[in-house]
């Protein structure tokens, strides 16, 4: 096409171009998850610690206990260490690789970026239960074929539990990242904080009664395991409150107000 | 169209931007010049909703930006070529935008094609480009969507000599089609030849703006004398305002006639008398870029 063929389009108004919906934008920080070397690798590492898992419980559990359970719950707490990392890599990986000049160009209100964001690392949560699922019964079926107990016992209030679990853990993390935009700081912090906090209220008894309420790693650990009373929720829902909400509502603000540069 | 009004931005007492107005118009380039630290980064992040202004406003298409649906339908971006995740390939890079703007697949190699990134080039990760090479994958960025503004911060650095002509050629086909265009740099020489406008920014505010003939040609009068010395002298005498270039020569902001009436007066020989042209708006850009780099070391 030479210069000559071409003519001024006509003006468009802008209102007939419409902005992407929130659906299509999740779609993109998925696939942003998984473009990227480290983010693949990540990736990969939780489903292979997932496995790994399931083989070392195939050798250290008694023919009697491999059940499928028993294959499960143990594979939920390494990936639920990875995947606040996963969270907090989804936020400031915009910002340490400066890619959020063109996310930010391309979707100027910001908050619909971040709840893209936050939908996606959601997905992915549950994706790795599904991921732990299926490691369980391959473990299962193994167990079956070398001498073990191989039964298919399972709560079905686990897989639900197993859910609020991880998708806590990778919003946790978000949290973190959003509040620090920054990859290893908010690393250290989330790997650092929950730890002194525990150390601390070990130390001093006037904080074990709030730790109860506020430690993640107290009142997480009930979503192990099958039945959790309304006390145990209650806990769970003041800890998360103030470990996810907390963070992600200043973290939100701190985004929408910070300059791209 | 890009309407610029009265911005100014603050950050404690330094003021980066200050009241800063100007229009551009569809179907034309406009050069937006100044020295490193001039303010012309800020201004632009400014207009794209990067950067929240102190006072003042700025809108694309008669909208601010950030009220724009999918900007990158009708501007394209180009602020800085280094700011992408270098662990992605070129052409996912242009794959996410395009699927956030809802652009059609095929687009991406279109836009590839344009810039000249081949297949090959296209499929390493941005890590690995240099800079001519993002700055070719910023401009493909840019003109994915098929706008009808493009902004663009310094797209020229890091590109080599031929690369600079292409962009040329490419801008300036994008303002005759209709199309709007602000570009900025530091190099005078390099928005000349492309540019109908110029708005020329030091300290934060802008120095000169208008037509870039009108504005070459407002620039004063070159002259060159066999005996420098006595010319300074005959100059300072006759009050007229001069700056010493770097060859020998002085750039007089006066008619022509004025600086020769005065130097035969002194009987002097000049080898040299004319319109400054460029010469003389390239004088007003070093006396700003010494300014600012005084500034900027004192910082």
């Amino acid at each position: 096409m030479t210069t000559a063929t071409r003519t001024p389009a006509p003006p468009r108004p802008g209102a007939a171009v419409a902005g992407p919906t929130l659906a299509r934008l999740t779609a993109v920080e998925l696939r942003k998850l998984a473009d990227t070397r480290a983010g693949r690798w990540l990736l990969i590492t939780i489903g292979l610690i997932a496995a790994v898992i399931v083989v070392v419980q195939l050798f250290v559990l008694d023919a009697p206990d491999q059940t499928f359970t028993a294959f499960f719950t143990p594979s939920l707490l390494p990936v639920g260490l990875l995947l606040p990392v996963l969270g907090i890599l989804s936020i400031t990986g915009e910002w340490s690789q400066r890619s959020a000049l063109t996310t930010f160009a391309l979707v100027p209100r910001r908050e619909r970026v971040i709840v893209a964001k936050l939908a996606a690392v959601v997905l992915a949560a549950l994706a790795s239960v599904l991921v732990s699922l299926a490691v369980a019964a391959v473990g299962t079926l193994a167990a079956g074929a070398t001498g073990g107990a191989g039964a298919w016992v399972f709560d079905w209030q686990l897989l639900p539990h197993a859910a609020v679990f991880q998708v806590a853990n990778v919003l946790m993390g978000a949290g973190f990242g959003l509040l620090l935009l920054n990859t290893p700081l908010a690393i250290v912090a989330y790997l650092l904080l929950p730890t002194v906090w525990s150390l601390l209220s070990a130390m001093i008894s006037a904080l074990r009664e709030p730790a109860r309420w506020l430690d993640t790693s107290l009142t997480m650990e009930p979503l192990l395991g099958a039945e959790m009373t309304g006390g145990q929720w209650g806990r769970l829902g003041v800890s998360l409150a103030v470990w996810v909400l907390l963070p992600l509502a200043a973290g939100l603000v701190r985004t929408m107000r910070r300059e791209v540069s | 169209m890009i309407e610029v009004d009265q911005l100014t931005k603050r950050y404690g007492p330094h003021t980066a931007v200050e009241d800063v107005t100007f229009r551009c118009e569809p179907g034309s380039v406009t050069g937006f010049l100044g020295p490193n630290g001039a303010g012309k980064s800020t201004t632009m992040r400014m207009i794209c909703g990067m950067t929240p202004p102190t006072s003042g406003g700025a809108t694309v298409g008669g909208r601010p930006y950030r009220q724009l649906p999918n900007p990158g339908r009708e501007i394209g971006v180009l602020l800085d070529a280094s700011a992408q995740h270098a662990g992605r390939t070129g052409r996912e890079t242009l794959t996410l935008a395009a699927r956030t703007m809802g652009v059609d697949r095929g687009r991406v190699a279109a836009a590839l094609d344009q810039v000249g990134l081949n297949d090959t080039a296209a499929r390493r990760r941005v890590g690995a480009y240099s800079l001519g090479m993002r700055q070719r994958l910023g401009l493909a960025l840019a003109l994915l969507g098929d706008p009808r503004v493009l902004i663009l911060d310094e797209p020229a650095n890091g590109l080599d000599p031929e690369g600079i002509f292409w962009m040329r050629g490419l801008l300036r086909d994008f303002a005759d089609r209709g199309g709007t265009v602000l570009l900025s740099s530091h190099l005078l020489r390099e928005v000349e030849a492309v540019a109908d406008r110029l708005v020329v920014i030091g300290g934060g505010r802008v120095v000169a703006q208008g037509g870039k003939d009108e504005l070459l040609a407002g620039a004063g009068t070159l002259v060159r004398a066999r005996d420098a010395h006595a010319l300074r002298l005959t100059l300072e005498r006759a009050a007229l305002p001069a700056t010493a270039g770097t060859d020998g020569g002085f750039v007089v902001r006066a008619e022509p006639g004025e600086v020769g009436q005065a130097a035969a007066d002194a009987g002097l020989v000049l080898t040299e008398l004319r319109p400054a042209g460029s010469g003389g708006l390239e004088q007003l850009f070093l006396t700003l870029t010494a300014g600012a780099s005084t500034k900027e070391a004192v910082r």
